[in-house]
């Protein structure tokens, strides 16, 4: 079984605790249909679960079928660098059937993102890098399309509703209670 | 028939890879291959499978491998995929007689009539160093394929 190569750490985009009993891991791309669907499934896993669960998410844009996935990874980490990650994330999946150049400066702009700083970053190649670098980890880790999820580090190749993963998280919890 | 495994030759082949071209194995003496069996164009899975790949080329490059991956489809079945998936490695049609390179690697679903997602690395002389077989709906990834490329001898 394929196993998480790059372990989580502070630098990650983390929701909960760094070592909450379940950890989740997703390599996703803004732009890919089947991980806008699975969104509210997060929020309601972390609902479900609270602070026994965390959830990070890791950039792997399928560049060649998704012409904006490495855009919207890229001003998600601008966002991030500017302690907004997670409000980007959350928009840049709102509006992934509308992705285009002129819906990511409307929504660096509704988030009050410094533009400079935007311009700066692409023009030295730290948000690209960083997003290269997350979609190297996945590769290493056997991301095998998107959305990928790790649960406590393994590969989850199974059904991505509500009740399945629900159902697999709770083992794990029960386990890790032995 | 499982699939073969390290140590074996790899069956030569000569399939279509577009309509009126045909590509050779021993074409690709020389450098190390990755053979990626698959069940069908279109099917999600696969879609999946071979879009991932399509990013790892320039990671492929640096080792001087070639990717190219097989299944039954026909080569105007193929043509449209890969525009579709703007893929940049070649697909191979198993296509007539049906299945027969995918039975050469132990690599075919008889009940099914379609190749099983098994991947395949060779070396510069044609023998096999890796090969693995995942369950047919369940994506590989590229992890293997890389580990296997880093071990090749430099």
């Amino acid at each position: 079984m394929s196993k998480l190569s790059v372990s989580v750490t502070k630098q990650d985009h983390l929701q909960g605790a760094l070592n909450a009993a379940c950890s989740l891991v997703e390599y996703g791309d803004y732009e890919c249909p089947s991980c806008g669907e699975v969104q509210p499934v997060i929020k309601k896993l972390q609902a479900h679960f609270g602070d026994q669960m965390s959830f990070v998410f890791r950039n792997f844009p399928l560049q060649e079928v998704h012409p904006w996935a490495e855009a919207a990874a890229e001003v998600a980490e601008l966002a991030g660098s500017q302690g907004k990650f997670w409000e980007m994330h959350d928009l840049l999946f709102a509006n992934q059937e509308d992705l285009s150049e002129s819906t990511i400066q409307a929504l660096v702009r509704q988030l009050g993102l410094s533009e400079a700083k935007m311009l700066q970053a692409s023009s030295n190649g730290t948000l690209k890098s960083r997003v290269e670098s997350d979609f190297a980890g996945g590769i290493r880790s056997g991301v095998n399309g998107t959305p990928t999820f790790f649960l406590n580090g393994d590969r989850y190749d199974g059904s991505t509703d509500f009740e399945s993963m629900v159902s697999l998280m709770e083992q794990v919890l029960i386990s890790n209670g032995d | 028939m499982p699939i073969l495994t390290a140590g074996t030759t790899a069956p030569e082949f000569s399939l279509h890879v577009t309509p009126d071209q045909k590509l050779s194995l021993s074409e690709l003496r020389g450098k190390p291959v990755v053979l990626a069996f698959y069940p069908a164009d279109w099917s999600p899975v696969c879609g999946d499978e071979l879009s991932v790949f399509n990013e790892i080329l320039p990671e492929l490059s640096k080792y001087g491998a070639e990717l190219v991956a097989i299944s039954v489809d026909g080569s105007w079945c193929h043509d449209a995929f890969a525009k579709h998936k703007h893929l940049h490695f070649p697909l191979l049609s198993d296509f007539e007689p049906k299945g027969a390179t995918a039975r050469a690697y132990g690599a075919y679903r008889e009940a099914d009539g379609v190749c099983e997602r098994a991947l395949f690395v060779l070396d510069k002389n044609g023998a096999i160093t890796w090969s693995y077989c995942s369950p047919v709906a369940v994506s590989p990834g590229a992890d293997g394929i890389l580990n296997a490329l880093e071990a090749l001898p430099k």
